[in-house]
């Protein structure tokens, strides 16, 4: 059954940080604390990234979700009104809790039936290869992987960048 | 995991293998993380000596030979310092945001090769690794400002996050082109590819591009409007008092030094150089290439005026940013190129191999790469040339007009 290892140990580690963190944001009346309790839930997940040997995706995570977005989000969250101490609620608690348990139990069973009803005869074996960043690299830029999905998520990012240049433009700057 | 070095010593002493390789990890992650910390200590005392030369000055010259005590004079004033915090602080975030600075800084020493044999770890991803970490201190600078609780900081934080924010998009492109030369993220195969021929002299554009952002990532002149004091008090850090502005003040100074090594690392060769199997010698390489990079970058610090914000930002957005992405497209294509002419070494996968060939199967390659940069530099420069002196006509032009008018206005007076 379940191993008492480094991996699993740092497993229930890093799952700790990215709850802990969702908590901390859910929670917190202050919003920029909010901001950094995000970052933590996502250093959660770049660690996650680690345990399941994808360093290139932990990396990204932290450079983009951390380093880039989160930061953005601090500024943001600057230009709101009130910063701290926010007193007002979000009522409909019911809603709330139907969904977030709806989303919850779809989760598990998506992980969790696959188990059970998994077909013994068409399974495959667990590889023993470690994909490492290279493969990962040829993978998206290669002409028999995915070079045409990676070129048209590029090309709709440079769409969205300029676009963000556009309605951030002054009306007179021509 | 292979037992080697201390780990191997203690098994054979007969301890737990576990164990043994639990306390060889931990040494190595002590003496990583130490080394820094010792050497920012005569960092400081090396920065004010050479500014103190620069500006025909003595320097500090009265605690110890040479000054060289100083360091710890000023270290024990800080710690012994009344350590305080703004009542209207975010007491955590306020206090975290220094230990924050520091650890960006220090975590890129993990992957920093000191020798053939030492290294922190040799990760897979090292190059994006060092991006990941320093973008860490953006954050740092970020919570700092905010949780300070002073206007005079949070505009100091702003600033610094746009300069970083914005700065780290030339000092990526520069990354890019001894990756795609060496043909790996890993640091320890950065240094193997230039066992041949520096990286430098492929790529002499990404090497200044490199160094100018990083420049700028450490907050320093000409690039210092993150804590001009003139302006701004000190920046983001004008609530921090003690030793917690101590660790602020020897993250900087510990910055700059980590990127002349890092440009040491990437550029220049890292370890490599005569005798350098001996990893005495060669870890004495690397300190002398990183020492006089980081020397460079003090006499730009010292020499050079501070830029306004909104110069920084045309310099980056209009200048490096572009130039950045043309250089390393050009280099990217004639590696290519040069690959299906044959002159570039390539392994049996038919990968690009530096590091098992010499000095001469790379030259070609090299002088092609060379030129290619020579080619991009001399209409830049002609460029820069007449920006510079179209907008000192304007200025003087201006300036002339203030004082006809200034003059115009006393003979009606």
């Amino acid at each position: 059954m379940l191993e008492l290892n480094f991996v699993t140990v740092a497993f229930f580690v890093f799952s700790l940080i990215t709850l802990g963190g969702g908590w901390g944001v859910v929670t917190n009346k202050n919003l920029f604390r909010g901001t950094i309790w995000l970052m933590v839930s996502l250093f959660g997940v770049a660690g996650l990234f680690l345990t399941l040997s994808a360093p290139f995706l932990a990396a990204v995570q932290i450079l983009v979700y951390i380093g880039a977005i989160a930061i953005l989000f601090t500024f943001a969250v600057m230009l709101t009104r009130s910063l701290t101490n926010l007193r007002e609620r979000y009522y409909r608690t019911w809603v709330n809790v139907l969904g977030a348990g709806a989303l919850f139990l779809l989760l598990v069973l998506g992980v969790i039936a696959p188990v059970w009803i998994a077909n013994p005869d068409r399974a495959l074996p667990v590889s023993d290869q470690v994909v490492r960043t290279v493969d990962f690299g040829v993978a998206l830029a290669s002409g028999e992987g995915f070079v045409l999905p990676f070129e048209v998520a590029s090309l709709l990012l440079t769409a969205a960048m300029i676009g963000a240049i556009v309605i951030a433009r002054d009306a007179d700057e021509a | 995991m292979d037992c080697v070095g201390l780990c191997d010593v203690l098994a054979q002493a007969g301890w737990d293998r576990g164990l043994a390789q639990f306390l060889s990890l931990f040494v190595g992650v002590i003496l990583v993380s130490g080394l820094p910390l010792v050497t920012v200590i005569f960092l400081i005392w090396v920065e004010r000596k050479v500014a103190a030369r620069i500006q025909d000055r003595l320097g500090p010259n009265r605690v110890g030979p040479f000054g060289l005590l100083q360091t710890f004079a000023d270290l024990i004033k800080l710690l012994i310092k009344e350590d305080i915090t703004p009542a209207a602080a975010d007491r955590l975030l306020y206090n975290a945001a220094p230990i924050l600075s520091f650890a960006s800084v220090v975590l890129i020493w993990a992957v920093v090769p000191f020798t053939p044999y030492h290294i922190g770890t040799d990760l897979e991803i090292g190059a994006l690794y060092f991006v990941a970490v320093a973008s860490l201190g953006t954050l740092a600078v970020m919570t700092a400002g905010w949780a300070s609780n002073n206007k005079y900081a949070l505009l100091g934080a702003f600033r610094v996050v746009a300069l970083l924010v914005s700065y780290e998009i030339p000092l990526v492109f520069a990354l890019i082109v001894p990756v795609l030369l060496a043909g790996s993220m890993s640091m320890m195969d950065i240094v193997h590819a230039q066992a041949g021929m520096w990286f430098v002299f492929m790529a002499p554009l990404a090497m200044v591009l490199f160094f100018v952002s990083s420049q700028a990532e450490t907050g320093r002149a000409p690039f210092d409007l993150i804590e001009a004091e003139s302006e701004l008090v000190a920046g983001f850090n004008i609530e921090y008092s003690g030793m917690k502005f101590g660790m602020f003040f020897a993250a900087e100074f510990l910055h700059v030094f980590t990127n002349g090594i890092l440009l040491a690392v990437l550029f220049f060769g890292g370890w490599q150089g005569p005798l350098a199997n001996e990893p005495l010698i060669a870890f004495v390489w690397l300190g002398i290439k990183g020492s006089l990079l980081y020397f460079v970058s003090l006499w730009m610090r010292n020499t050079l005026p501070r830029l306004r914000i909104d110069q920084v930002m045309r310099f980056n957005w209009f200048f490096l940013v572009p130039l950045s992405i043309v250089q390393l497209l050009v280099i990217a294509g004639l590696v290519m190129i040069l690959k299906e002419i044959g002159l570039v070494p390539l392994n049996a996968q038919g990968h690009i191999d530096l590091a098992s060939a010499s000095f001469l199967s790379m030259l070609p390659m090299t002088l092609v790469l060379f030129f290619a940069n020579v080619l991009i530099a001399l209409p830049v420069v002609q460029w820069l040339r007449e920006n510079g002196r179209k907008l000192r006509e304007r200025d003087e032009q201006r300036t002339r007009r203030a004082i006809a008018a200034n003059a115009a206005g006393a003979v009606g007076d």
